[in-house]
């Protein structure tokens, strides 16, 4: 299955894939209207984590044993037994915050409504997550890695 | 005769279920549980309650999740006896089941103190479906008013944001001289208490209920409580919300050795041979308190489950314990406790903290040789979770232990190795 790898080496801290992330996510896909027109301000999924000199992207790493599922109240969050992604479902969730308690990349993010959780969904339909396509430097990959 | 037998089909059951599943394809699961509609998720019966959730929407795994795990569920059944040595169980409808591999994992059952005037209607505990149906439904029927809270735990506050949702004016009792005391520290259940308050809650701690009294003209029907300073609180209903105790009658009088949970090694095994117990009924390792003991909450027991079930197909797993933790977002207020957040000595601790009150933020981080030993966040809790990595794996944070509560706390705050090892490393 495909992951997203950050190499901290690379990675300038430019925050792209935070642009990125938040306008793939956005109701218009659109940069301008995404950030200048919508009511809700889009939200990343992806965080920039700075320290100077040291900086990297870290999103949900889609474990294998996920303890955000297996903590998970409501039944929102669920391992995809097919594509090895972690799945969130907003209907679902209760916005315990359960999840982020027991996420050890603190890859878990509150949504902009303060409701519910967001997280990265790997971009369906794309063929490479919207923050890899982006990174004007080549720090984050998406790879096949072994389950 | 069936491989696995399970009894009950919360949290605990769910998670063994899964893991059985996983490891043994076929093999015969038989769950009982004593509600007719189980894998539902309990903490979300407050908003039942308060008109957020419907039953279908509290299903905490899919609709079909039984016959989907293969599973014979006998619902709305009650295990009275278990019987160790010729492995088998007794249902209340007379049945006997054999069992290869036989799991306890019935709960908790609310906890109520003897006062006079409990048998009176109106008179509420908050743990199953069926207690929230039920109080719903008085609700609906009787357009009370005023409701009494017994106990401002995590169960008798999840209960007052649901009656204040509903339109009850509420009055929260508790014994503690502040709510939440199990899992904050004064300050933090200061805000709280404020948050509380602002929504129109009265909260009257340091006090407990000494009796439930009727209405004039129905003694029969709750018409308030008396303090043990006297004071009498009109109301309408009142909710005990104290706890929960362990379920353990059902192997009483049996050779499973039972302290105030049943006693479990880390593989969730009891001292008889094939039974294993897990979830709120069993005491399981406190990786803070460095002992077993009970800690009835709802992702520890799914993770106990699992344990418990991979090791009752043959998979040995061990569990790597737990401790007291929780999240929280009482009226909109998000805040994590993890560990030791309140030590009475202070003298071997070293205690970070940060408050800003125009922002209604709190951090503390309590310390003890350089480990954290516990947590306390108010309003900024999203990386909570690599904390509580630290704090689980032993970590040693002398050299970055000042950034734990700086504002931008991250990965990248960490040292290289440790960093490495943990953005590398797939769980």
């Amino acid at each position: 299955m495909k992951r997203i790898t950050a190499n901290e080496e690379t990675c300038m801290g430019c925050g792209l894939c935070e642009v990125h992330c938040a306008v793939q996510h956005s109701t218009s896909g659109d940069m301008v209207k995404a950030y200048n027109k919508e009511k809700n301000r889009p939200l990343s999924r992806i965080r920039l984590e700075v320290s100077k000199p040291v900086s990297f992207a870290i999103q949900c790493r889609h474990c294998e044993h996920a303890p955000c599922v297996s903590a998970c109240l409501s039944g929102a969050m669920t391992k995809d037994e097919e594509t090895g992604l972690v799945i969130h479902d907003k209907d679902k969730c209760i916005g315990c915050w359960t999840c982020i308690l027991v996420c050890p990349y603190g890859a878990l993010r509150m949504d902009v409504s303060g409701n519910v959780v967001s997280k990265c969904d790997m971009c369906p339909g794309l063929d490479k997550p919207a923050c890899v396509e982006g990174c004007p430097n080549g720090a984050l990959v998406c790879k096949e890695v072994k389950p | 005769m069936s491989r696995y037998v399970v009894v009950g089909g919360s949290a605990a059951g769910i998670g063994a279920v899964e893991a059985i599943r996983e490891m043994d394809p076929t093999g015969l699961i038989t769950v009982v549980s004593e509600e007719p509609c189980p894998a539902y998720s309990r903490p979300m019966i407050s908003d039942f309650v308060g008109g957020k959730a419907s039953l279908q929407s509290m299903l905490c795994r899919e609709d079909d999740f039984w016959l989907r795990k293969k599973v014979q569920l006998l619902a709305g059944t009650k295990v009275v006896s278990v019987n160790p040595a010729e492995q088998t169980i007794r249902l209340d409808n007379g049945q006997s089941i054999g069992y290869e591999r036989l799991l306890i994992a019935t709960g908790g059952r609310p906890f109520i103190p003897k006062m006079d005037g409990l048998g009176k209607e109106g008179v509420f505990t908050f743990t199953t479906i069926s207690d929230a149906e039920r109080l719903a439904e008085r609700i609906e029927r009787i357009r009370g008013q005023r409701a009494v809270v017994v106990g401002a735990g995590l169960i008798g506050i999840s209960v007052t944001e649901a009656l204040v949702k509903r339109g009850l004016r509420v009055t929260i009792v508790e014994l503690q001289n502040s709510i939440l005391s199990l899992l904050l520290d004064t300050k933090a259940s200061g805000i709280v208490e404020n948050t509380m308050r602002n929504a129109g809650v009265t909260i009257i701690a340091g006090q407990s209920v000494q009796r439930i009294v009727g209405k004039p003209d129905d003694e029969n029907i709750v018409g308030g409580v008396v303090l043990t300073d006297g004071e009498c609180i009109l109301c309408d209903l009142v909710i005990i919300a104290i706890g929960v105790v362990p379920r353990t009658e059902i192997v009483s009088g049996t050779q499973v050795k039972i302290n105030r949970g049943i006693i479990v090694d880390d593989f969730m095994q009891t001292n008889v041979p094939n039974v294993y117990a897990s979830g709120d009924v069993a005491e399981t390792f406190d990786f803070i308190a460095n002992q077993n003991r009970v800690l009835p909450l709802w992702p520890l027991a799914v993770l106990e489950g699992k344990v418990a079930g991979y090791n009752m197909t043959g998979k040995k797993t061990s569990y790597m314990g737990g401790t007291n933790m929780s999240t929280l977002k009482y009226f909109g207020l998000p805040i994590v406790s993890i560990g030791i957040v309140n030590p009475e000595d202070e003298t071997p601790f070293e205690i970070l903290t940060k408050h800003d009150s125009k922002e209604n933020l709190y951090k503390k981080i309590v310390l003890k040789d350089n480990l954290i030993v516990g947590i306390i966040l108010v309003n900024d809790i999203e990386k909570a979770g690599v904390l509580h990595y630290l704090m689980k794996n032993r970590v040693n944070v002398r050299k970055f232990k000042r950034e734990l509560i700086s504002d931008d706390f991250g990965l990248a705050k960490l040292p290289a190795s440790l960093r490495n090892r943990i953005c590398l490393g797939y769980l």
